[in-house]
């Protein structure tokens, strides 16, 4: 019991410190998961908008998998990333392996169903009315498409900072195509997870402290934006 | 210029029920028509169809300037408006919903003001400009609607019924607004209601929705 006050002792001690360790790796993770969602969105959010908006041969099969891949297992994308990235594979010769880029690409793939989802879902729950709406008043077929799009901008927010969530509390992945190399690849949840297995609890807990929070905000975001959403559904 | 409506033996049907059924009349004078008919008897399809919003399954509708036939494309589409029962208020401020029209029109912001300002202060809700368009009662919603259709200076504007589910003080102001519509605008204004009273207190000429086509009426 001792040793569980002590290490929360120091690790409260780090963070209000500022230890320069902490500050690195969660910059670091901040960094990783950032980009990995900027690229998601750049992507996710077209094909969602598409699927929300477009009738075409084979959209119920892509909304089926894309509901699908938003449980893919980390592990997963991390062995089929690592696959892509080793020496012996396809994109071997870009020396990716091991390196914050093979970490954006593998939490990049885990982020994108994620988006594209929820990013189709806000899309679909637009009231039918406002693309008719848009049209009587002379909006091009895609003036009204983008038009759709920013009436379900609550619901695409939703989207991105659940994809946000999930990145920042990942580590299958990360772990595999990364490496946790300390001062390059390590991440909030590699840290945590090597230092407990080394018995260091104290930076271990502190990241704990700091993913706790991160996820507080997440989720005090979610309310806030899902809070807006029902006062514009109310009437 | 002064555009003409020509629909010619429209029909329309959903699940094999009839709706229209050789549907004619045309549009042809600035002025208000008040079209009525029973709830389902086809005047929402009609204008949709005529708002070019929805195919006819047979028949057409044309529209002609001067005589010319015109092609049924953006510039057409952008010089005819519909005024949904739902109206569709977009999520934002009053301001930006009756800006819409003119924003899509790639008009400048200066213009956009003066031309908004106008539009809202002749429905009578200047005051709530910069208010969250879905904060708005009911009746001050069909009036964001008239004021988002009139800002755009259609030649031809079609109100579904703009007066169903507002209180009897707006439906007042409404009407009123309909009348100064016919002196201050050029627009032609067709209108749906199934209030007869209504119909003969705005209407220049009454058309009557029967057996799923259009009879003209008497005052």
């Amino acid at each position: 019991m001792n040793s569980i006050i002590e290490g929360f002792r120091q690790a409260l001690s780090l963070i209000f410190h500022l230890n320069e360790e902490l500050l690195g790796i969660i910059f670091l993770s901040l960094q990783i998961s950032g980009m990995a969602l900027i690229i998601a969105t750049a992507l996710g959010l077209p094909v969602g908008a598409l699927v929300g908006l477009r009738k075409f041969t084979g959209r119920g099969l892509t909304i089926s998998l894309l509901n699908t891949f938003m449980g893919l297992p980390p592990v997963v994308v991390g062995l089929f990333v690592y696959l892509l990235l080793s020496r012996s594979g396809p994109l071997g010769f870009l020396s990716l392996l091991y390196t914050p880029s093979a970490m954006i690409i593998a939490q990049s793939i885990l982020a994108f169903p994620i988006v594209a989802s929820l990013c189709h879902s806000a899309i679909v729950a637009v009231d039918p009315i406002i693309r008719q709406a848009a049209a009587t008043l002379g909006a091009t077929p895609y003036q009204a498409a983008i038009t759709i799009v920013k009436e379900a901008r609550y619901g695409i927010m939703s989207g991105i900072i659940a994809g946000f969530g999930r990145l920042t509390a990942e580590v299958g992945a990360i772990l595999i195509v990364g490496g946790n190399i300390a001062g390059f690849t390590r991440v909030m949840t590699t840290t945590i997870a090597l230092e407990t297995d080394k018995g260091n609890f104290e930076l271990a807990i502190a990241l704990g402290i700091i993913l706790l929070t991160l996820s507080l905000i997440v989720n005090m975001a979610l309310h806030v934006i899902q809070r807006k959403g029902i006062t514009k559904t109310k009437k | 210029m002064s555009l003409t409506l020509v629909a010619s033996n429209v029909s329309k049907s959903y699940n094999e029920k009839p709706i229209l059924t050789n549907c004619s009349f045309s549009f042809d004078k600035t002025g208000t028509y008040v079209l009525m008919g029973p709830n389902g008897c086809g005047k929402s399809t009609f204008f949709r169809i005529c708002t070019l919003l929805e195919d006819p399954d047979r028949g057409e509708v044309n529209f002609y300037s001067d005589g010319a036939l015109l092609e049924k494309d953006i510039k057409l589409k952008r010089q005819i408006t519909l005024l949904l029962p739902a109206i569709g208020v977009f999520n934002t401020t009053v301001y930006k919903n009756v800006a819409y029209g003119l924003r899509i029109r790639g008009l400048t912001g200066s213009e956009i003001e003066r031309r908004v300002d106008k539009a809202l202060d002749f429905v009578g809700i200047l005051d709530k400009k910069n208010q969250k368009a879905l904060t708005l009662s009911s009746g001050e919603t069909k009036r964001l609607g008239i004021a988002r259709a009139l800002v755009i200076e259609p030649e031809i504007i079609f109100l579904d019924e703009p007066t169903a589910s507002v209180d009897p003080k707006n439906t007042g102001i409404i009407e009123e607004i309909i009348l100064r519509m016919k002196k201050q605008t050029r627009s032609t204004v067709i209108i749906t209601t199934h209030d007869m009273s209504q119909a003969k207190r705005i209407g220049d000429k009454l058309l009557a929705m029967q057996d799923g086509g259009i009879l003209e009426r008497s005052h």
